[in-house]
């Protein structure tokens, strides 16, 4: 009994302990960020390896997602003769909740993990350490530039992904399955409301970049500096970032659209 | 692995492709590209029953959208529903005495504001009513006056 006490009590201190790191660590890196923009060169290089090299994953699923909810919609909506509104589902669900979760999700698995393997590995064979040697703050070095293009990349990401959905979604809709393009267009534009819908996707994917870095970055920088632990570090953070991004998604609908 | 000229065209590349594709969706996708500006006159007319008519419902003429319904309010003394509507500026010559119906969009589509233009020489202008007016349609009415009209017979 004692030692189920104590266990309970031993998990919940470790991850109250964790919790206050992670705090603390994106207190540090948020101060950074002005030094940081002095510095844009740190920027761009990480917006390469973080924004740019996920474009293809983003790219590719987005249009098939697009195009499956083109051919699933058609199937539903002709049912009911309503084969026009089409477009109004496919970039309502794009924009709202597929397009910024979807490419959330893509991004821990693609640019998160990867951040986490790198900070971890830079840990274990001691060039974080090396850098604090040298008067080099690593959380200014390392840490902020890939935490500011990982906030800045994801919004991008979203919207591409939405963009390449309806044009996925167009292509099976009105090209392959016959659906008027002026009503496929023209509905969209009435039902989705720029300020409502777009603006609000955006700043999901704002909120879920900022998440999933930070997760990301943190897993990396806490690793245990073995190779074990840093596998068990990027394990975690598309683990807590996947539960972090629905979770806020839910909280963030419930706030954006629902009368909660 | 790459020189950083061409990692600079790359970042380059990759958001001006994001914010291409925000503004494909701003544009393209959503309402934005047909928000007016707030200037344009405000008319207002009463109806019985606005049925299922939103704000930012459309106003049209002759098939025409030339507006938006800007509020919907609730008359406490006359019990009727008072549609405010913002008219686009450029549409100032509409006659004082024609009429608004609620219309809908086939079926079962939305519901919009349709305006019959009457032959007074004097126009519309801001703030001002429009006296003639038809309610929506509310489908259950119908079909229980068909019903009832029914089993009278």
């Amino acid at each position: 009994m004692i030692t189920f006490l104590s266990a309970i009590g031993h998990s919940v201190i470790a991850n109250l302990t964790k919790t206050g790191r992670g705090t603390l660590f994106l207190k540090q890196t948020l101060s950074c960020t002005f030094s940081v923009l002095c510095h844009p060169r740190l920027i761009i290089k990480q917006l390469f390896s973080v924004g740019v090299l996920t474009i293809l994953i983003i790219t590719i699923s987005g249009l098939f997602v697009g195009m499956v909810l083109g051919l699933q919609g058609y199937y539903i909506l002709s049912d009911f003769g309503a084969e026009e509104t089409l477009g109004v589902m496919i970039a309502a669900s794009l924009v709202r909740e597929l397009g910024p979760v979807v490419s959330a999700l893509l991004f821990a698995g693609r640019a998160g993990s990867s951040l986490t393997a790198e900070i971890g590995l830079m840990k274990a064979t001691e060039q974080l350490s090396g850098m604090e040697m040298m008067a080099v703050d690593p959380i200014q070095r390392i840490i902020c530039p890939r935490f500011l293009a990982g906030c800045l990349s994801m919004p991008l990401l979203a919207a591409i992904f939405s963009m390449v959905g309806i044009l996925g979604g167009q292509l099976v809709g009105v090209t392959l399955l016959g659906v008027d393009e002026g009503a496929f267009w023209s509905q969209m534009q009435s039902s989705i409301d720029f300020y409502d819908d777009i603006l609000n996707g955006v700043i999901k994917s704002l909120v879920f970049g900022f998440v999933v870095t930070w997760i990301s970055l943190f897993e990396g920088y806490d690793a245990i500096p073995t190779s074990e632990g840093v596998s068990r570090a990027t394990t975690r953070t598309v683990v807590y970032s996947s539960f972090a991004i629905l979770g806020m998604d839910f909280i963030l609908t419930a706030l954006m659209f629902g009368d909660i | 692995m790459h020189n950083p000229k061409s990692l600079d065209t790359l970042v380059g590349l990759f958001v001006i492709i994001g914010i291409g594709a925000l503004f494909f969706i701003g544009m393209k996708v959503s309402n934005l590209a047909s928000y007016s500006n707030n200037d344009g006159y405000t008319i207002t007319a009463r109806f019985e029953n606005s049925g299922g008519l939103k704000v930012r419902s459309p106003v049209s003429v002759a098939g025409v959208r030339i507006g938006r319904v800007t509020a919907i309010d609730f008359d406490n003394e006359n019990y009727e529903s008072v549609v405010q509507m913002q008219i686009e500026p450029q549409y100032n010559t509409l006659p004082d005495d024609s009429s608004a119906s609620i219309f809908t969009a086939g079926l079962l589509g939305e519901q919009y504001i349709g305006l019959q233009t009457g032959a007074s020489d004097e126009f519309l202008t801001h703030n001002s009513e429009i006296e003639i007016t038809q309610s929506a349609i509310v489908l259950e009415e119908i079909i229980g006056q068909f019903l009832f009209s029914e089993k009278e017979n």
